[in-house]
């Protein structure tokens, strides 16, 4: 993605000046289990843009939502203009100046442009709780001047594109007098031409004496529109640097330079293939995707999130459609259309979102791990309980589910447990592949270690795995060979003995 | 959350005791010995039969709107539906067809009614509400074209059995009501099916993903309450001799109430036929407490009114 010279943001345009409007100093933040926040110092020039970079769970959004009033952080102050401020809520934010546009943006679809820039202070008729429409009208006309948009005031926002929806939330915080607006991954959802659209924008905003805080993993674009740049690493503040003098490979070093803590991983035969895509695509998601697994074999598949590696899981398992590609399992062509002919063939699929894709919450463990091949208990359809419950017993035992009994419902299990729980699901259909996305989000150490275990264990009975994982860390550790994705396509296939950190980040980042 | 181990008589008490429907069947068993005690014409058992044979129509429909509602859906046609079968059955024994092959067709026609709407559900992707609403219009709008606005008569072999018949003393519609509560109660808790039901409603996504067919499961269910509601309408027609167009107008309300009141959440992913038949029996026997009490017709809405908001309300704070 390349921005000409003449649009480029040069850092020398709008000279930013000394006391910074927004400082936050050690700021500290736990949430049960894990410190998402340590000691963490953030400083905002007035009219800079500041990209604030890290990969997932560096702290990026615990720090942007302090900042916004959505979390009260345990320790640390924020001044605002060189004045103490306490942000107890995001009203407090919006009335200091702070705006924050997430990538799920927070407007009114059915509602009109005016109405969604002034949705929270319309324009009264005099003394009359009546919505002044031409004044409206007048005055949402203002609002998409300062930022040189020119859409119509009563056109439709949910007719509009994502870009152009991005440019009413800007519209929003403008109008409003903000004086940081905190952008979170602004570009995934645009093409190149509303990017630089955006980039004239922020070069406006910054005229006018607004910051912005640039979240994003594109470094690219880094380079591009902000002047500099806060690294984050595990929670803690890495480091800060003038975009003039950086380079990627040394933001890249920012972001992941930490000591290596492999979890064990045991060398297991491995066999022949057992399952491969060919050329698997779907348009704007994904595109060639092509990769073998073999028994015995973990192939890890990393990348940012966004580049669309869950996409592709859910086009072999059946759940979303391609237009594209073939599948072959054990040797042969297969056709997998739906999660039924997906099980047929001997996938199983360990999905990102146990609570809502994967688990029945209000059943029991036993009727949980059951699901997936029910048929194997019943005899003219009639189920038999006694044998379902042997069969949990022990999965339970062998995966050592932590559960008073079988009978226990779901829900009241802790998150490593219950994702134990899905696995012991898909180990009964006997799968010849299985695919875990994400297996070991929102698990705490302890239950980490033990589930990679368990992908050994299944590695080890013959089994091909394909892991889908955010985290450096395990991909590198359990990973016999990895495939590194890049929105939509593979940027990078290494060995287990070729991969690196810095590489697989150079990879997953576009480089 | 270490459930008790202790075993013997006490944790089999307890067991009943926590289960979902013993709030409700105590509320039963309280109203019943209420009226028992206090009216002496309510202690016949006769009557109390009688009473059983009333509400029977209903609980027939509800086992199926039970399973459907777990799946959390909703079939709103259930009223017409009864209609239109009842309606076709007095048609065709009117035009010289032999009275039970009219009682099948009669079936038939429910069942199809039924698979219709689990195809506007699963093919069209209608929301529920909106697919059998249209059912709901559609059926009594043919009952009325085809019986031209006129009852039938039905003819006394089907009368003597279907509305007036006993067995071992035991009205025959009571006995129905029994067959399809304990086979439907079977299904939902022993079979795959029926699993597959409780899972959809617990979370069809999940459910989805595990391989469940939850397209087939939705036909099934949907197909099936429309084979009950035709049943229902028969039994309520040879109830009261005639096959009416205006039958079981607005009923859908009083089977949802039943099968509300006996415990299933709206939400889907919970509920049990046994809780259904409780519930209509609830809603059964209070309106003929009303009338021995020789309170105005007019306050049985209002009751029944009360009682739903009640049982929810108490299966909330329940959850809590």
């Amino acid at each position: 993605m390349t921005v000409s010279h003449a649009e480029k943001t040069s850092p020398e345009a709008s000279p930013v000046t000394g006391c910074p409007v927004v400082e936050m100093r050690r700021i500290s933040k736990a949430f049960p289990g894990v410190q998402a926040l340590d000691g963490v110092d953030l400083r905002i020039r007035p009219g800079e843009v500041l990209a604030l970079v890290g990969e997932n769970g560096a702290g990026k959004s615990t720090l942007i939502k302090i900042l916004c009033g959505a979390h009260h952080a345990d320790v640390g102050e924020i001044f605002i203009r060189g004045r103490k401020v306490h942000i107890r809520s995001p009203q407090d934010a919006r009335s200091l100046g702070i705006v924050a546009i997430y990538q799920e943006l927070s407007l009114f679809p059915n509602m009109s442009v005016a109405e969604n820039i002034f949705i929270s202070r319309l324009p009264k008729r005099q003394r009359l709780p009546m919505v002044n429409w031409p004044r409206l009208r007048q005055e949402a006309r203002r609002a998409l001047d300062m930022i040189d948009a020119r859409f119509d005031t009563s056109a439709r926002v949910g007719d509009l594109s994502v870009a152009g929806q991005q440019m009413i939330e800007i519209a929003r915080a403008v109008s409003s007098d903000a004086r940081v607006i905190i952008m979170d991954e602004p570009t995934s959802a645009l093409s190149e031409h509303e990017v630089n659209t955006l980039f004239q924008v922020i070069a406006a905003l910054k005229k006018r004496g607004v910051s912005i805080v640039y979240i994003t993993h594109r470094l690219e674009e880094v380079f591009q529109v902000a002047d500099r740049i806060t690294v984050l690493r595990d929670g803690k503040h890495v480091g800060d640097l003038p975009t003039g003098e950086a380079t990627k490979e040394k933001i890249v070093q920012m972001m992941v330079g930490r000591s290596l803590n492999l979890f064990p991983k045991e060398i297991v035969p491995i066999g022949d293939e057992v399952m491969r895509v060919e050329s698997l695509s779907r348009d704007g998601v994904f595109s060639e995707i092509s990769f073998s697994v073999r028994k015995g074999e973990i192939l890890g598949i990393a990348g940012l999130m966004g580049a669309g590696r869950t996409e592709i899981a859910r086009a072999l398992f059946g759940i979303d459609p391609r237009d594209s590609g073939e599948l072959y399992v054990g040797g042969k062509k297969v056709e997998i259309n739906t999660p039924v002919d997906a099980i047929r063939n001997g996938l199983g699929l360990v999905p990102e979102d146990r609570k809502l894709q994967a688990l029945i919450l209000t059943m029991a463990v036993r009727e949980n791990i059951t699901l997936a091949h029910l048929r194997d208990f019943a005899t003219m359809g009639m189920l038999n309980k006694a044998k379902e419950r042997k069969d949990a017993a022990q999965r339970v035992r062998e995966l050592d589910i932590r559960t008073p009994s079988v009978e226990q419902r779901v829900a009241n299990l802790s998150g490593g447990n219950q994702q134990k729980v899905v696995i012991a699901k898909w180990l009964g259909v006997k799968p010849k592949v299985l695919i875990l996305d994400e297996p070991t989000r929102g698990i705490d150490v302890g239950a980490k270690a033990a589930i990679h275990s368990l992908m050994c264990k299944l590695a080890a009975s013959g089994v091909g795995i394909v892991m889908i994982s955010s985290e450096l860390p395990e991909i590198m550790a359990m990973s016999d060979r990895i495939v590194v994705l890049h929105e939509g396509r593979i940027t990078a296939r290494l060995t287990r003995e070729e991969a690196t950190q810095d590489r697989i980040m150079m990879a997953a980042t576009g480089g | 959350m270490v459930e008790d181990i202790r075993g013997g008589f006490w944790s089999a008490v307890r067991r009943i005791g926590r289960a979902r429907e013993i709030g409700i069947f105590l509320f039963l068993v309280g109203v019943y010995f209420f009226l028992f005690i206090l009216k002496p014409q309510f202690r016949e058992l006769d009557k109390q039969l009688m009473v059983a044979r009333q509400f029977s129509w209903i609980a027939i429909i509800a086992v199926g709107m039970t399973m459907i509602i777990i799946t959390e859906g909703i079939d709103l046609s259930v009223g017409s539906v009864l209609a239109l079968a009842a309606c076709s059955m007095g048609k065709l024994v009117e035009q010289g067809a032999g009275v039970w092959t009219a009682v099948g067709f009669g079936l038939l026609i429910g069942a199809v009614c039924g698979f219709l709407n689990g195809l506007a559900i699963t093919k069209l992707r209608l929301p529920p509400f909106i697919a059998t609403l249209g059912m709901m219009g559609m059926a009594r709008g043919i009952t009325y074209v085809v019986t031209k606005a006129r009852y039938s008569i039905l003819p006394n072999e089907l009368v003597d059995v279907l509305g007036w018949g006993r067995w071992l003393g035991v009205p025959v519609p009571v006995w129905i009501m029994a067959v399809v509560a304990i086979v439907g109660s079977i299904f939902l808790r022993h079979t795959t099916t029926g699993r597959y039901i409780y899972s959809i409603g617990g979370n069809e996504e999940a459910a989805r993903l595990s391989g469940i067919r939850v397209d087939r499961v939705k036909l099934i269910v949907y197909t099936l309450t429309g084979f009950l509601a035709g049943l229902g309408g028969m039994v309520l027609a040879a109830r009261s001799n005639t096959a009416q167009p205006t039958a079981g107008l607005g009923s859908e309300l009083n089977v949802i109430a039943a099968v509300i009141v006996g415990g299933t959440s709206l939400s889907g992913g919970e509920g049990s036929v046994l809780g259904t038949v409780i519930g209509a029996a609830i809603l059964g026997i209070i309106p003929c407490g009303l009338i021995l009490f020789k309170f105005p017709p007019e306050w049985e809405y209002v009751t029944v009114g009360i009682v739903i908001i009640f049982a929810v309300a108490l299966d909330r704070l329940k959850r809590r």
